[in-house]
């Protein structure tokens, strides 16, 4: 076993955090999320060029041939600075829906355009009532000539209303809650019959109501084999759920230095709140929080490659328990420990409470993922 | 011991819900059930419906406007405003204000401000907190220099509950930097919002609301009569308010009314035991504080002000309200991010589209009015002598 970044991984967090430091402090953010778009074309061209978009790639197709664990290190620097830009919707599941189930043309297509950041993707799942069940598609693709008619009804789709290329999931046979009979589909945002609401959410990020009413596809929309889309869409959004877990731990490390800061700084009664034992008692337990939940990430990447499934399951849903626990616990003590001051919308940490609260309902909310562990056995 | 309800009782409970049921319009309600924001006028126009009614104050005694209930009378009233849905009688003037003038004020103070406090002609707003004085607020600093029949206040007050609706702010002072105990310093004072050298500035919380302030003092020319109290007893004061100011903060009746929404929203969650377990736990949590609620009122009759007791409440209280919203959210599921469309109307409900906001919110019930970490100390300290 070996528990350390490679000199690799360290200069590509080095390099990241450099720009996130100069290029995406808190006011620049703050800027960023107001805007129209509530994401920045000038951050996206940056992290392309510097080769973030290119991390877990193919070199044949311009990537770097990075693991899950050089994908941890740029999910950790994003989930510290509270980066709002695309990376996992284009990244972690776009472009990996790709790159696992795309056919060797549409990887040609797509990959090397998303790595140059002129392609930015998004995964059209969630259903109403579906809550977090990958099976429960009730949107339909009817073969039509040569090609598909897609129809259905897609929620809360991340970055859905910037995406240039959907991933929809849409059913060719079966009934509702089957796992056969889900195939995946590859859609232009911009295509007539697909409506697109957008919302922003709590944490500054965008989603999307995906409506599709009679979308004309062709043949070579279709993403790996027909009828065959859900042991696909599964291993992504497992790929995706151990990074946003990544994400967390670096949210959880602002959210832990930024509170012993402040426990050492701030003074009532003529000492730093810190002397007080009842604090130090609630610091060290989201110290704890934060250690146990960087472990179960670093299992999560590793293991999220495998190629063993029931492995691949065990540790993400594993992950996913931890992760959602440690992002409610650290962000609403974090909140607490800075008095008045952590609910403002002035200071970061309120931020940080905000997507740890998103993060932790991601893919699956801890029962979801407590019931999946359990019945894996 | 008898925990039932008597049948006296229960025709007050009819007669309460009735009165409610004809006087809180649709649209009140609507706004109290979606969290929204209620304004000035919503707010006091609530307030005045009860006034006239005769049952904003039940608490205080009968001359000036008291009911005269029984401890269990009062909180079957609590209960059926929360669980229609009514508007708060905002706590500042009714429940803060009033009980220090009633147990301090002189006979001008009293029929100065009573009336108007119990009509809603004012609207109250507490100035205690300052940036470097929450927890610790005797260490406060905003100062009053006694200048001829008139103080001077200059200083900063922070976290002003509706600061921005406010017409008189009530503050604790310091009148005297030179005590060798820094409470014997402090005074209590009440200040007119409209007096010259008072600026309101908005602070932003992190659900995008506006319910709190900074209220900035510069050289502000407050009247000696409005001094309460003697100079230099303000923080005897603030003790004897701190426990009437507690002892609405475990918002049982809201929590009673959120958590029968919870169950109405979870649907088919219901059906799951890991959550049905979870919500089981908070529901019964809040029966058991809802008797120790009655148990510490029926203490509190003749008169005592409250005490220690009143902070279990607010710890076992705010926890419970911080569970509702935690366990609501999850029942939204994937739906529970969802916040604002960027453009044009949204397709979710308004509740749903409310409940991280709301989540975030009530983040700050285990902060505000002494934060549970104080509670406990007081506990500790008072209850328990440690
Ligand atoms: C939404 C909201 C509304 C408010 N409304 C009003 C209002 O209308 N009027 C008003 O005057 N004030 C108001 N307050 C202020 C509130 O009373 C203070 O926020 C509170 O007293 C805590 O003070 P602080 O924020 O300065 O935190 P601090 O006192 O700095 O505390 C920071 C952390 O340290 C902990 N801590 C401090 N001392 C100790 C100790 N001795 N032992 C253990 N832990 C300790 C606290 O519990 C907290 O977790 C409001 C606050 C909020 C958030």
């Amino acid at each position: 076993m070996d528990f350390e970044y490679s000199d690799e991984q360290k200069l590509l967090a080095e390099t990241l955090r450099k720009f996130l430091n100069t290029g995406y402090g808190f006011d620049a953010r703050a800027k960023i999320v107001a805007g129209p778009a509530g994401w920045s074309e000038d951050v996206w061209a940056v992290l392309a060029e510097m080769g973030i978009l290119s991390v877990p790639f193919d070199a044949e197709h311009g990537g770097f041939g990075g693991t899950t664990v050089d994908m941890m290190v740029v999910m950790e620097a994003l989930g510290e600075f509270l980066v709002v830009e695309p990376y996992l919707a284009t990244v972690g599941l776009g472009g990996r829906f790709v790159a696992r189930g795309g056919s060797s043309a549409q990887q040609q297509r797509i990959l090397p355009t998303l790595i140059q950041g002129k392609l930015k993707m998004a995964f059209a799942q969630t259903e109403p009532g579906a809550r977090y069940d990958l099976r429960q598609v009730s949107a339909r693709a009817t073969k039509s000539g040569d090609g598909w008619v897609l129809e259905g009804d897609k929620r809360m789709v991340l970055h859905g209303g910037n995406a240039d290329l959907l991933v929809v999931s849409a059913r060719t046979s079966g009934g509702a809650r089957d796992a056969d009979g889900i195939s995946l589909f590859l859609v232009e945002r911009t295509a007539p019959a697909v409506t697109v609401t957008e919302y922003r959410t709590l944490d500054n990020l965008r989603v999307a109501d995906v409506k599709l009413a009679d979308v004309r596809v062709g043949r070579e929309a279709l993403l790996g084999g027909e009828g065959r889309g859900f042991a696909l869409a599964e291993e992504v959004v497992d790929y995706a759920t151990a990074l946003v877990c990544a994400e967390a731990v670096g949210a959880i490390k602002y959210a832990h230095d930024a509170t012993l800061d402040y426990l050492k700084t701030r003074r009532q009664f003529g000492v730093p709140i810190g002397s007080f034992q009842a604090l130090q008692h609630r610091m060290v337990d989201i110290l704890i929080s934060y250690e146990q939940a960087r472990s179960i990430a670093c299992l999560a990447c590793v293991k999220v490659d495998s190629a063993d499934a029931a492995e691949r399951r065990r540790a993400v849903s594993a992950a996913k328990i931890k992760i959602a626990d440690a992002c409610r616990h650290v962000s609403q003590e974090a909140v607490q420990l800075h008095g008045g001051m952590g609910m403002t919308e002035e200071l970061k940490i309120s931020h940080t409470f905000r997507r740890l609260t998103s993060i932790a309902q991601a893919f699956g909310d801890a029962d979801y993922h407590l019931e999946r562990f359990a019945t894996l056995g | 011991m008898d925990l039932n309800y008597s049948p006296e009782e229960s025709a007050f409970r009819d007669e309460v819900r009735a009165w409610i049921r004809e006087n809180l319009s649709d649209e009140l309600r609507d706004k109290v059930l979606n969290y929204r924001e209620l304004s000035k006028d919503e707010l006091l126009g609530w307030h005045k419906l009860l006034a006239r009614k005769g049952w904003v104050a039940p608490f205080w005694p009968k001359e000036w406007g008291g009911t005269d209930w029984s401890v269990v009378q009062r909180y079957i009233f609590e209960e059926e405003c929360g669980a229609a849905g009514t508007p708060i009688v905002v706590p500042f003037g009714v429940r803060m204000c009033a009980p220090v003038l009633l147990r301090f004020g002189t006979d001008a103070q009293k029929q100065r401000f009573l009336p108007r406090i119990y009509n809603g002609d004012d609207f109250w707003v507490q100035g205690y907190s300052e940036p470097g004085s929450g927890s610790d607020l005797a260490s406060l600093k905003t100062r009053a220099l006694r200048d001829g029949d008139s103080y001077v206040v200059t200083g900063q007050k922070i976290w002003t509950t509706l600061g921005h609706y406010g017409d008189w702010i009530f503050c604790l002072v310091r009148t005297d930097s030179k005590t060798e105990k820094r409470q014997d310093g402090i005074s209590f004072l009440l200040v007119d919002m409209k007096t010259p050298g008072i600026t309101v500035r908005p602070i932003i919380l992190m659900d995008q609301g506006h319910e709190v302030n900074e209220v900035f003092f510069d050289e502000v020319r407050v009247p000696a009569e409005n001094l309460v109290h003697e100079e230099g007893k303000g923080w005897t004061v603030a003790k004897y308010l701190l426990g009437y100011e507690r002892m609405g903060t475990g918002n049982i009746a809201g929590s009673k009314r959120e958590l029968a929404r919870l169950k109405k929203m979870a649907g088919p969650l219901l059906d799951d035991p890991r959550f049905r377990d979870r919500l089981t736990r908070v529901e019964v949590e809040l029966m058991a504080l809802e008797i120790t609620n009655m148990r510490f009122l029926d203490q509190l009759r003749g008169g005592r002000a409250p005490g220690a007791e009143v902070s279990l409440l607010k710890i076992k209280g705010t926890e419970i309200q911080q569970a509702i919203t935690e366990l609501m959210m999850q029942t939204a599921g994937p739906f529970a991010q969802a916040f604002r469309p960027v453009n044009g109307e949204s397709a979710f409900d308004r509740l749903t589209a409310s409940l991280v906001p709301r989540y975030c919110n009530v983040r700050k019930a285990t902060i505000y009015a002494g934060s549970n970490e104080i509670q406990r100390n007081i506990i500790a300290k008072a209850t328990l002598g440690l």
